[in-house]
């Protein structure tokens, strides 16, 4: 292993000098024979000589170095078995299209045995990332380079930010400069040169980094000198508070984005429970059945992951309904008037659509994917994020209960449902064909819970047993905040995502469910019919 | 004829109870006899399997009345009797676990297995006095008596009703749940309690043992029976159908509806512990899966199955449902939900009283 | 009266199917595993596994020159119905010994009526340790034969030196991150360094343990996460990762219960990097297991369905079972107990598996990193099979304690200190 830093350093001592010829005259570009060579140290078993021969690609200066490290990153690179040919290769079923590295010819189709994959693994990986990092400090567009330089950031080491400061003297472009100004002051922080590191701890207040705060932290607690440990101390102290407002930030946001699906969950209950007082234990099967609705299209068009979220959208809301509506015309029906034996039969059913999903399609766990503008995240600073599915989840969340919320209040289905909710035989007698209001109102409702079945499919298990982990949940969401109330599922969603999550560090993620449903237990004891209870006749019956 | 059926019904020994003991007599009887006194290998030889088996079965039966009597006569559907059944198991396995003294794994004369495996120096104070048969059984009681109690004071006070009381209940048994999967609770976690050894000094493992409890199960279940039947025939028993009725007009009358329901309420908990109690040593475990908010519904559904309001169709549902249960799923375990869930659609929408009530209709019109 | 003879009916019925006896001519193999339930995910996969098995052999000629008869029983994910189903299954089909279980609860709930009725048990599973029963054999690995070595790998070859326990709140991930957590003292890793966590059963919400996870490895040491998540957690976590950004190459990740099976069950694009320890990989280059993987796809009559650990293990217990009979000459479970220690059948990895006295088996330790088509990359092995512990050397209450089933010492909990055997049941 000591053998590695002084490898490292002389190899960054000749980027530099490449870099610095590079300026005045052409850089020496590795001829191909030479590189062809060169590629052939991929074909070795061991990674510590993979990882070298990589090393010796990236800093070749050959312009197809990059674009091999990163096929070797991403598992693409192979090497044909006949004539230790190092190409690139693309699955193709069960075979392989190999691509020449240096032609972009397509050498044809080949099968597993006769190519093999140059292996990589974990560390060699992360080697590679850093060798491409480094290759784009040099590319012609600023934005990649700026994205190199903030890449290397967060695991700068010393000789990193003598590069720094060796590129930031060419650097015209302002961001980079900044970055690279960043770099070389983190860089500083690990100096020698007391005026160095003042200079660094001043200018680097506030960061967030963590990379900062942990050369802070450490010249806080190590440092020989006085005056950079007051320094450092009182940076930190500045850096601390920072941290935890926007931890305290964060809890919220995981609050309301667990809220969110508690109320998408719960959404559908609210409809069918508390409009129509059906208590459905089959709510969790519509749910899978929307979850299962968006794998079934996705295998449908595997290509077009996002195409097929937009899709399964309506095509869940439709599935879910469609069973609903059956569900109601078979059996709810001749069960109005009798909540507790809706429940068992609905139970029942919903034995009969996990076993459905289970003998159908399986047993196991399906795998739905995630498309790829839902994932990553908004980085608002180094310690503070959104993830983008979460945010897409809480606005979803909010457009589902707009759309509800309107169809209810603004339709004529809405003003029908509300009417017979409020009083059966009197919207009757006004001509309201309850029959059929009964039906599209469990619809509804169900399909709703379709649609949640979607945007579950993104963060959970798919699997037949989906269901049952969010029917309870969503019952207590409907009841805590009131029968009948979609504002009350709103409010109590929310608050209830917040408690847990609040909860949670302090307690334990057990602790913090158990403290929650206690709450529920006793609350309902002081308020019998949740937050916002339905008023009238109407409550008593 | 309707006159008749009021009268026979407010006789504790009416013929249907009559019937019932004497079934559950002969049962006890006929299985000890073939059990003890037929050699192995003949075919009406009663094995011990089998003895165990049934004693599972009336352990579900006991439970299933205790369900009864709060659904049936007094329109409480608790989705939580599951908890009660776990909590008198947890009590009863408590004391197996103390009887099992230096035998375990590590030899802790003091500590059961898993608390030494979690480096607990000494016995949490709940553990103690655990190791007297008397002091557990009156835990067996005491327990689910006094969750019941406290949780019904709260609730029916403030007077939580119908599909919200439903909805609390199970909420109950969930967060019972959680928290006996627990480790720091001590109580096994996950694994539960186990590997037990001996009862009062009798070998778990012995046939006559097993006998024994077997037929002490049907003694409970005798007696829980006749308890429940001497409650419903009382005035007490009376209220609680007014009440589950028409509670608002009980209520008007001037009765104290909370008070019914509450004492109602207690006591079915306290049998739902007996049976759980009754259970542990039987099959040998008792883990927080017997907390799942799914077992407490299907309790309901065995009720419903037999027959609501009956008391011996609850017995007959139990038996019904667990004995297909056992049957079917060994060749036909895809089969068995769709089967399942078929028979709760079935029941609730075509035979609302139950098997019993459908066979009884038919006797009727035989008659 | 109609009631009474309902009951009467049952009751015939059920001291009638009692009395079915076995038949001579066929050896019985009993396979306990949950067909429905939460757990039929795993096990319904094992139970095909024994069929094909059991087919094979007797596509062979039986053993003992005897057809065997597999006797399928479904204890539907209930513990108590595994201890009842046990009992079926040896008193009533007299099995001369059973394949199954998957939890450790399922195991130790079956425990007593195996040393009850003194017939044997071949446990496929890893699993904690912290037992050695007469009547099983554990065919699946201790936690010296996956985690101890996993954690060396991410210790020499990455050169981890902050790491997260985070484990599903029951006995197997307590026993293995007890078991770590000595171990990483004993390298001299600080208890700062060291972070443990636990979660309910079938945790969905993975925000903030993700989010304290990324903030424990921001310290500036290289950070990796041990993990003991059980099942249907997994997905819900793996995705988490990925959505707050949390490579491979930041943070791995190994896991010990997340095998082919698993992963089928998730899309393993983002995942590509992270690890898993096992004794046996679908991706492992061998003969025995290209066959094996051809029967199986030709029995299970999809050429999709991938293999995985625990089916290794079965293979394994299995052979050694025919082998003991073969060498006993009778399938009487005290004989194939004395007969099977010291047993080796081939595994599939190219080795040989033996019984040890302490009836745990001797197997390879891989270590693999998770590919973009669902499958797994070894990219570390141990050099020779390791001996499966069956008390651990890293836990204070155990480390005195041995297993040896060979006369005279026949015992399973052998206190070395007090030469005391305790805990028996027989």
């Amino acid at each position: 292993m000591p053998l590695l830093p002084a490898l490292r350093s002389a190899i960054l001592l000749f980027i530099f000098s490449i870099f610095f010829i590079g300026q005045a005259s052409a850089a020496p570009v590795a001829d191909e024979t030479e590189f062809k060579q060169l590629l052939n140290g991929f074909t070795q078993k061991s990674f510590a000589a993979k990882a070298n021969t990589a090393q010796q690609v990236a800093t070749s200066g050959h312009p197809k170095a990059k674009q091999v490290l990163e096929a070797m990153a991403e598992s693409r690179l192979y090497f044909r078995k006949s004539d230790q040919l190092v190409v690139f290769a693309d699955k193709d079923g069960r075979s392989y299209v190999l691509t020449d590295i240096f032609s972009n010819e397509t050498l044809g189709t080949f099968s597993r045995r006769e190519v093999s994959k140059v292996k990589t693994n974990n560390s060699l990986r992360a080697k590679l990332g850093k060798m491409v990092a480094e290759i784009e400090l040099k590319h012609p567009d600023a934005s990649v380079r700026l994205a190199a330089v903030e890449a290397m950031i967060p695991k700068l080491k010393e000789d990193d930010a003598d590069l720094f400061g060796s590129l930031i003297k060419e650097e015209q472009d302002e961001s980079v400069k900044k970055a690279l100004q960043f770099g070389i002051y983190i860089g500083y922080l690990d100096s020698s040169k007391k005026e160095r590191v003042l200079n660094a701890i001043e200018a680097l207040d506030g960061e967030l980094e963590p990379i900062v705060r942990n050369k802070l932290t450490s010249l806080a607690n190590n440092s020989d000198d006085k005056d950079i440990k007051k320094a450092a101390k009182k940076s930190l102290k500045g850096i601390e508070s920072k941290i935890s407002i926007f931890s305290n930030l964060e809890t919220i946001y995981f609050g309301i984005s667990l809220g969110s699906i508690l109320i998408l969950a719960a959404i559908g209950l609210a409809i069918t429970f508390g409009v129509m007082g059906v208590i459905n234990m089959a709510h969790g099967e519509l749910i899978m059945l929307g979850a299962y609705t968006t794998y079934l299209i996705q295998q449908a068009m595997p290509n077009h992951t996002t195409a097929s979220i937009f899709l399964a959208i309506p095509a869940a809301f439709c599935v879910s309904g469609m069973v609903g509506i059956a569900i109601e015309r078979g059996v709810i029906r001749f069960l109005y008037g009798r909540p507790l034996e809706t429940l068992l039969a609905t139970f029942g059913i919903s034995l009969i659509l996990q076993q459905l999903v289970r003998t159908v399609i399986s047993p196991q766990n399906r795998t739905v994917e995630t498309p790829a503008f839902m994932s990553g995240s908004i980085d608002i600073n180094p310690i503070f994020a959104l993830t983008y599915n979460r945010l897409y989840i809480i606005s979803f969340c909010i457009l589902v209960f707009i759309a509800l919320f309107f169809i209810l209040k603004r339709t004529r289905l809405g003003l029908q449902v509300r009417a017979v909710s409020q009083n059966r035989s009197m919207a009757k007698a006004m001509g309201v064909r309850s029959d059929w209001v009964d039906a599209m109102t469990f619809g509804l409702g169900s399909g709703v819970a379709g649609i949640a079945g979607v945007a579950l499919s993104q963060i959970t298990n798919v699997g037949p047993n989906m269901g049952q982990s969010y029917i309870i949940d969503s019952f207590m969401v409907v009841v805590f905040g009131g029968v009948g109330n979609l504002w009350g599922t709103l409010v109590a969603g929310l608050s209830l995502g917040v408690a847990n999550k609040v909860l949670e560090p302090m307690a334990g993620a057990v602790l913090a469910k158990i403290m929650v449903l206690v709450f529920i237990i006793l609350f309902i004891q002081k308020r019998p019919r949740g937050l916002f209870p339905q008023k009238g006749r109407a409550a008593e019956a | 004829m309707l006159d008749k059926a009021l009268m026979n019904d407010r006789l504790i020994f009416d013929k249907k109870t009559q019937s019932f003991l004497a079934i559950l007599t002969a049962v006890a009887l006929l299985v000890s006899l073939l059990n003890t006194f037929v050699p192995e290998g003949h075919i009406l030889h009663c094995s011990t399997f089998t003895v165990t088996l049934l004693g599972k079965y009336l352990c579900y039966a006991l439970l299933a009345v205790s369900v009864d009597l709060v659904w049936g006569y007094l329109g409480i559907l608790s989705l939580g009797h599951g908890a009660f059944f776990a909590l008198g198991g947890y009590a009863m396995g408590m004391y197996l676990m103390r009887q099992i003294g230096d035998r375990g794994v590590y030899g802790d004369p003091l500590l059961p297995d898993f608390m030494v495996f979690l480096n607990w120096k000494e016995l949490p104070w709940f553990w103690h006095g655990f190791d007297m048969f008397w002091f557990a059984s009156l835990m067996v009681i005491l327990v689910p008596g006094l969750l019941a109690f406290v949780f019904g004071w709260m609730a029916f006070r403030s007077r939580v009703t119908g599909v919200y009381l439903s909805i609390i209940t199970q909420a109950l048994t969930y967060a019972l749940q959680q928290a006996f999967f627990r480790n720091e609770m001590g109580f096994g976690g996950n694994n539960g309690l186990t590997d037990f050894k001996e009862i009062m000094g009798f070998d778990l493992q012995s046939d006559a043992t097993r006998l024994g409890l077997f037929l002490c199960t049907a003694l409970a279940l005798g007696l829980g029976y006749m308890a429940c039947r001497y409650i419903v025939c009382s005035k007490l028993g009376r209220v609680a159908v007014a009440v589950r009725d028409a509670e608002s007009r009980t209520r008007f009358i001037g009765y104290r509806v909370d008070k019914v329901k509450l004492w109602i309420f207690t006591f079915s908990a306290i049998l739902a512990g007996i049976a759980g109690a009754l259970y542990v040593p039987q099959v040998g475990i008792i883990n927080p899966g017997e907390f799942n908010p799914i077992n407490s519904i299907e309790i309901v559904i065995w009720v419903a199955v037999g027959g609501r309001a009956t008391l011996y169709g609850a017995v007959v549902g139990a038996i019904l449902i667990n004995y297909a249960k056992s049957t079917f799923t060994g060749w036909l375990p895809d089969a068995w939900l769709f089967a399942l869930g078929g028979i709760f659609v079935f029941v609730t929408l075509y035979l609302p009283k139950g098997v019993t009530g459908f066979l009884n209709r038919k006797q009727e019109q035989l008659a | 009266m109609s009631f009474k003879k309902l009951l009467t009916g049952t009751i015939a019925g059920l001291t009638l199917s009692t009395g079915a006896m076995a038949a001579d001519d066929t050896i019985k193999v009993g396979v306990l595993h949950s067909l429905s339930g939460t757990m039929a995910i795993s096990e319904t996969t094992l139970k095909d596994t024994m069929l094909m098995l059991i087919d094979e052999q007797n596509k062979k000629g039986g053993v003992l020159g005897k057809k065997l008869e597999a006797v399928v029983v479904d204890p539907a994910s209930d513990w108590p119905l595994f201890a009842e189903k046990a009992r079926e299954l040896i008193e009533k089909e007299k099995v001369s010994s059973v394949f199954g279980c998957w939890t450790s609860v399922s195991r130790k709930s079956v425990l007593p009526v195996f040393e009850e009725l003194d017939s044997l048990l071949f446990y496929p599973v890893q699993y904690e340790g912290e037992e050695s029963s007469k009547n099983v054999f554990y065919t699946g690995a201790a936690p010296n034969q996956q985690a101890v070595p996993a954690v060396d790998y991410l210790m020499n070859d990455l050169g981890v030196e902050r790491w997260v326990l985070a484990g599903t709140d029951y006995v197997y991930p307590r026993t293995t991150n007890k078991i770590l957590e000595a171990y990483l003292k004993s390298k001299g890793v600080a208890e700062k360094d060291i972070m443990i966590n636990y979660t309910p059963f079938g945790h969905s919400d993975w925000q903030s343990i993700v989010s304290d996870i990324k903030k424990f490895g921001a310290a500036g040491k290289k950070t990796a996460v041990v993990s003991t998540i059980n099942g249907d957690a997994n997905v819900p976590f793996y995705k988490e990762l990925g959505n707050q950004g949390i490579s491979a190459q930041d943070i791995p990740v190994v896991a010990f219960s997340v095998g082919e099976e698993e992963l089928s069950g998730i899309d393993t694009k983002p995942l590509v990097g992270h690890l898993a320890a096992w004794n046996y990989f679908m991706s492992v280059e061998a003969e025995e297991n290209y066959s094996f993987i051809d029967a199986w796809h030709a029995f299970i009559k999809d050429k999709k369905r991938v293999t995985n650990d625990p089916m290794e293990a079965h293979y394994i217990g299995f052979n050694m079972w025919v082998k003991a009979v073969e060498k006993a000459g009778t399938t009487d479970p005290a004989a194939v107990q004395e007969a099977i220690i010291g047993v080796s059948v081939p595994n599939l990895t190219g080795g040989f598996a033996t019984m040890m006295p302490n009836h745990h088996i001797t197997k390879p330790v891989l270590i693999g990193e998770i590919q973009a088509d669902g499958q797994f990359e070894v990219v570390s092995q141990t050099p020779g099979t390791v001996v499966g512990d069956a008390w651990s050397d890293f836990l204070p209450g155990s480390k005195d304690i041995l297993a040896d089933w060979r006369k005279p010492l026949s015992c399973g909990n052998y206190n070395v200190k007090t030469s005391k055997c305790s805990g028996q049941n027989y």
